[in-house]
């Protein structure tokens, strides 16, 4: 479990950093907190030729209002109700302490937390190349993003959302999610006028359903509707520990709860 | 003052939390030591028509490979408890029989560089189709089985199953080997049974004293799975004679999890026979168990370690049990706490709770009915319960989870479980129960075995300062800090005045095939063993003092015993040193009928656990629970409380999360922590642990107590969610999906 040899770059600006991507594309990889790279590196499932450390990368470790530098630990991460909901279920305590949010989603594993918030916030993604990308477009699929081979994360952008609520299923505590969703909703007198509702882990990428729910009544009725329809939307694979029934039952009850605690 | 029994701190925490333990890869004794990676069979069961090593000979800072061919020849296949119909050697040679089997280790400069080696090992396949091999078929009967069913009542028949699971300690093996001239010096973190010293060296050709085996000062955990890292010991040590240098391997956590020891899976039919009073009558099993690709030594012990205590902790008199051992495309089995332990009882106790409803008794009410009440106690199979009070643990554990007011909840309709599981707990196994493996003709043609002993040295330095050495080669249990105490109160000293030396170093310590650290054998003969060393040298103190007059320190005793010993007694053996050997009693081999005390000591605990079923989502969640323990005298009820916690994170573990899983090509699936799921700190619910003390007749008094929660949780949590959900067909782990595809059966 040592990984394969490899170079180690540790670039102190972004325009470093995009540079020695542009070097060397596909034989490189970013390293931030590498608490999902290192794992791989490890069981030699990754074999970049090169390593882009950017944790000394200037100014990316800062939180300005909406806007959370790439390197910011996911322990540092506050002031966004919806992510502060869903961080204690990112990994432990201690690999949040090194985990990033650029990071954790320039990674966009599919049963990751912080994509989804981000999706379900309407939120950003900011590149080396000046590009900002919305997270519906980001997120491509299964550990994939809209970026490009020699462009890194420079910042992510969080609106707060309107009333927000996250759940998640995992086996242990701090494990991937079998299931889980989060959602934003806006409602006036009692009626819904504005929801994102998303879910992952059951999904190639953290995905928005579109579950009719604006104009109707914030109820549980309303709640409960949802969560059959996110159940029937959702078409998940058999994994180690659940079948695709279970998954798609799960999803449900999540979805449901969401929205019942936001709607409350 | 007695310091036994007192809750002392252990003096081992401060250097392990400090950073400053001493573990496998801490060690450096022999200079320019290269480092080695094992290349393993990649298919489940496969022809090896070709490996090729030119590649990786070719590699940056390599010294050399071995093979498996090499391996074939020169060493021999592994002895083990049964005949084997396949050869079991350190690596694969012309078949690989599991994903994970070694086929060549590579050395060299370092870890990194033999793992870029390794890779470049060429293994042409050719794939071969699953297997299963019966390996081991024997049945047994004690009393009058036939007549017990005809009697019944009600006959409970029911079959089930146990996944493999595995201990998963934090340090994984490690093996530095020296090959010298004629011998192999080993340093391992070895846990014994030191019998296995001998399986090695039998496979290296080497005899006993050529093969010397060093384990280190700290272990990172064990829990059983250690003991098999004696295969390994044989494998670095051929490539350490083949290549000529000293080898360095530590196991990584994939290798652990898919080459190691897993606990045996097993399938076991039960029919029980019960009278319309609750009376069990008869009880017959039929397990099959799967051991993997090898039957590795001491396999096929799981199946016979529980033999005196089939009847469990009741007092039926009729017992059949056919024991079957299956070969299989999987890695090959050993010690994983609780040893047999789990399997039995999930087979038993779920059998009792079924029978509790299908007789409309409470579950709690039945047991009580059967539990064994007189000691000592003859179990039809050969047990010796030697003591006990088991009613009284029922009561104390019934009233500390107040299950009156819990069984009013689920009447007023409440979701929730409760679920029972009162078990005997053996420890200090008989070296001899594995020869029930064989027939009482076959037995009868070769030496009997018997017992279970341990060997301590204490000397006393000639200024006064004490230090035990032990044989019991501790993996976390702390036995430094009961030694000491045990030591203090036998020569008048503070426990922090005694030094304790955990090492073993066959060629030096006093150890015996009976020693180290399995089947929670510490505290009945290691304790027992360290009090008899320290009580022959206070004997000796005691003569020089009373033939030197006065009221001499024991400085001063030592001083005469090594600088004076024209002052001792007349005939008196000059210094103050003391090995003692002392075995556990009531051991004796295997009878003619095959009757077996397979345990010197028995424990006895009840657990209940209570749970909430989540009904949308499948999760359990554990409300309570309760263990309360009758495991004799306590030496350190600090100590005694961590091993309870610890065994109950391992029950807990096997009841909701764990298992090994293989596709049915023999793939391993839960090759890494991510799918090989064990708790971790908060997904333990909160315990709450009782204590009776009812003496062992023997040695201190005390009996083992670091297993029984790891054979009593799942089955205990199993009857806690089948209780909730009001149906029987309940397996192990009990997760999320689970739990809700049972729901909607």
């Amino acid at each position: 479990m040592k990984p394969a040899a490899f170079r180690y770059e540790r670039p102190e600006t972004v325009e470093e950093a995009a540079a020695l991507l542009a070097e060397h594309g596909d034989e490189a990889k970013v390293l931030a907190g590498g608490q999902s790279l290192v794992p791989l590196l490890n069981f030699r499932l990754l074999r970049p030729a090169v390593l882009v450390d950017v944790n000394r990368v200037a100014g990316l470790d800062r939180i300005e209002g909406e806007r959370v530098g790439a390197t910011v630990r996911q322990s540092d991460f506050a002031g966004v109700p919806l992510a502060a909901e869903a961080l204690p279920s990112v990994g432990h305590l201690v690999t949040r302490n090194r985990g990033t949010v650029g990071g954790s989603i320039a990674h966009a594993d599919p049963s990751a937390e912080l994509p989804l918030c981000l999706l379900v916030l309407g939120g950003s993604v900011v590149t080396s190349k000046g590009r900002e990308l919305p997270a519906d477009d980001f997120f491509r699929s299964h550990f994939t993003t809209a970026l490009e081979p020699d462009e890194l994360v420079v910042e992510t952008v969080w609106p707060g959302g309107g009333s927000v609520a996250f759940e998640e299923v995992a086996q242990r505590h701090g494990d991937f999610a079998l299931s889980l969703a989060a959602c934003s909703v806006r409602v006036v007198d009692g009626t819904v006028t504005e929801a994102r509702l998303g879910v992952g882990a059951v999904t190639d990428r953290p995905r928005l359903l579109e579950l009719g729910l604006e104009g109707a009544p914030a109820s549980e009725e309303t709640a409960r509707e949802a969560g059959a329809r996110a159940a029937a939307a959702v078409d998940p694979p058999a994994n180690l520990h659940a079948s695709p029934a279970y998954l798609r039952h799960l999803t449900g009850v999540l979805v449901e709860r969401v929205l019942a605690r936001a709607f409350a | 003052m007695s310091w036994v029994g007192q809750p002392l701190e252990r003096i081992e925490d401060e250097a392990l939390l400090r950073g400053r333990g001493r573990f496998m890869d801490d060690l450096d004794p022999v200079p320019n030591t290269k480092h080695a990676a094992i290349v393993r069979s990649q298919l489940p069961h496969a022809r090896i028509v070709q490996l090729d090593v030119s590649a990786a000979l070719a590699s940056p800072g390599v010294v050399g490979v071995l093979t498996g061919a090499e391996v074939a020849a020169l060493s021999r296949p592994f002895p083990a408890g049964a005949d084997s119909p396949v050869p079991y050697y350190a690596a694969a040679n012309e078949v690989a029989r599991y994903a994970g089997e070694p086929l060549a280790v590579v050395v060299a400069e370092s870890r990194y560089l033999a793992e870029d080696a390794a890779e470049l090992v060429a293994a042409d396949y050719e794939p071969l189709e699953p297997e299963e091999l019966e390996a081991h078929d024997r049945s047994f009967s004690y009393g009058e089985v036939e007549d017990a069913f005809a009697a019944a009542a009600l006959v409970v028949s029911e079959r089930f199953s146990v996944p493999r699971w595995s201990c998963t300690p934090v340090e994984c093996y490690g093996v530095i080997a020296d090959w010298q001239g004629d011998s192999l010096t080993a340093w391992s973190n070895f846990q014994g049974p030191f019998s296995l010293h001998g399986v090695a060296a039998s496979a290296l050709g080497l005899t006993g004293t050529k093969l010397r085996l060093i384990t280190p000062p700290d272990s990172g955990g064990s829990f059983g799975i250690k003991a098999a890292v004696y295969t390994y010991v044989v494998l670095l040590g051929l490539a350490s004679r083949r290549l000529g240098v000293p080898v360095r391997w530590t196991e990584d956590r994939l290798e652990h999890l898919a080459a190691s020891a897993h606990a045996t899976g097993r399938v076991t039919g039960v029919e029980a026979a019960f009278a319309a009073d609750g009376e069990l009558l008869g009880l017959r099993y039929d397990a099959i168990e799967d051991v993997g690709a090898y039957i590795r030594a001491p396999e096929p012990a799981t199946l016979y370690r529980m033999h005196g205590s089939l009847s469990g902790a009741y007092r039926v008199r009729n017992v059949a049990a056919r024991n079957r051992v299956v070969l299989t495309n999987r890695c090959p089995t050993g010690l994983n706490r609780g040893f047999g332990g789990p399997q039995l009882y999930f087979a038993l106790e779920r059998t009792m709770a079924i029978a509790a409803r299908r007789l409309g008794i409470d579950p709690a009410e039945l047991a009580r009915r059967n539990l064994v009440t007189e000691f000592p106690h003859r179990t039809p199979s050969g047990g010796l319960y030697d003591s006990g009070e088991y009613g009284a643990c029922l009561d104390a554990a019934l009233e500390l989870v107040g299950y009156a007011e819990r069984r009013a909840e689920q009447a007023a309709g409440r979701a929730i479980g409760i679920g029972l599981a009162c078990i005997v707990e053996p420890s200090i196994s008989n070296m001899g129960y594995i020869t029930l493996a064989q027939t009482a003709e076959e037995r009868a043609a070769g030496l009997p075995k018997s017992g279970n002993a341990e060997g301590c040295t204490i000397s006393i330095s000639p200024a006064g300062g004490i230090t035990v050495h032990l044989s019991t080669t501790p993996q976390g249990q702390g036995h430094r800090t009961v030694a000491a105490q045990i030591v203090a109160d036998r020569l008048g000293v503070e426990p922090g005045e005694v030094e304790v030396l955990s090492e073993l170093d066959t060629s030096t310590s006093a150890w015996t095939i009976g020693s180290g650290n399995y089947s929670s054998r510490f505290a009945g003969v290691g304790a027992g063993v360290i009090a008899a060393a320290a009580d022959r040298l206070a004997a000796k103190i005691g003569e020089i003092r009373a033939h030197l007059g006065g009221e001499l320190s024991l400085r001063r005793v030592a001083g005469s015993a090594h600088w004076n010993p024209e002052s001792l007694p007349p005939g008196m053996e000059p210094g103050l040193h003391a090995t003692a050997y002392f075995a556990a009693p009531s051991l004796d081999p295997p009878d003619g009928d095959d009757r077996v005390a397979s345990s010197a000591s028995h424990g006895f605990l009840v657990d209940v656990a209570v749970v909430e079923v989540d009904r949308d989502t499948g999760q359990v969640r554990i409300l309570d629970y309760v263990s309360v323990h009758d495991a004799g005298r306590l030496l350190n009820p600090l100590i005694v409380d961590g091993q309870i916690r610890g065994g109950f994170a391992h029950g807990a573990g096997a009841a909701l999360f764990e298992r090994i899983v293989y596709d049915e090509d023999g793939t391993l699936l839960t090759g890494t922590f991510m799918d090989y799921v064990c708790p971790t700190a908060p997904d333990l619910p909160r315990m709450t642990i009782g204590h009776r003390e009812t003496p062992a007749p023997f040695a201190l008094g005390a009996k083992g107590l670091g297993e029984g929660n790891t054979m009593s949780a799942p089955v205990a949590v199993a009857n806690a969610v089948a209780d909730a959900l009001e149906l029987d067909g309940v397996e192990l782990p009990l997760t999320p999906a689970r739990v809700w595809e049972l729901m909607q059966a």
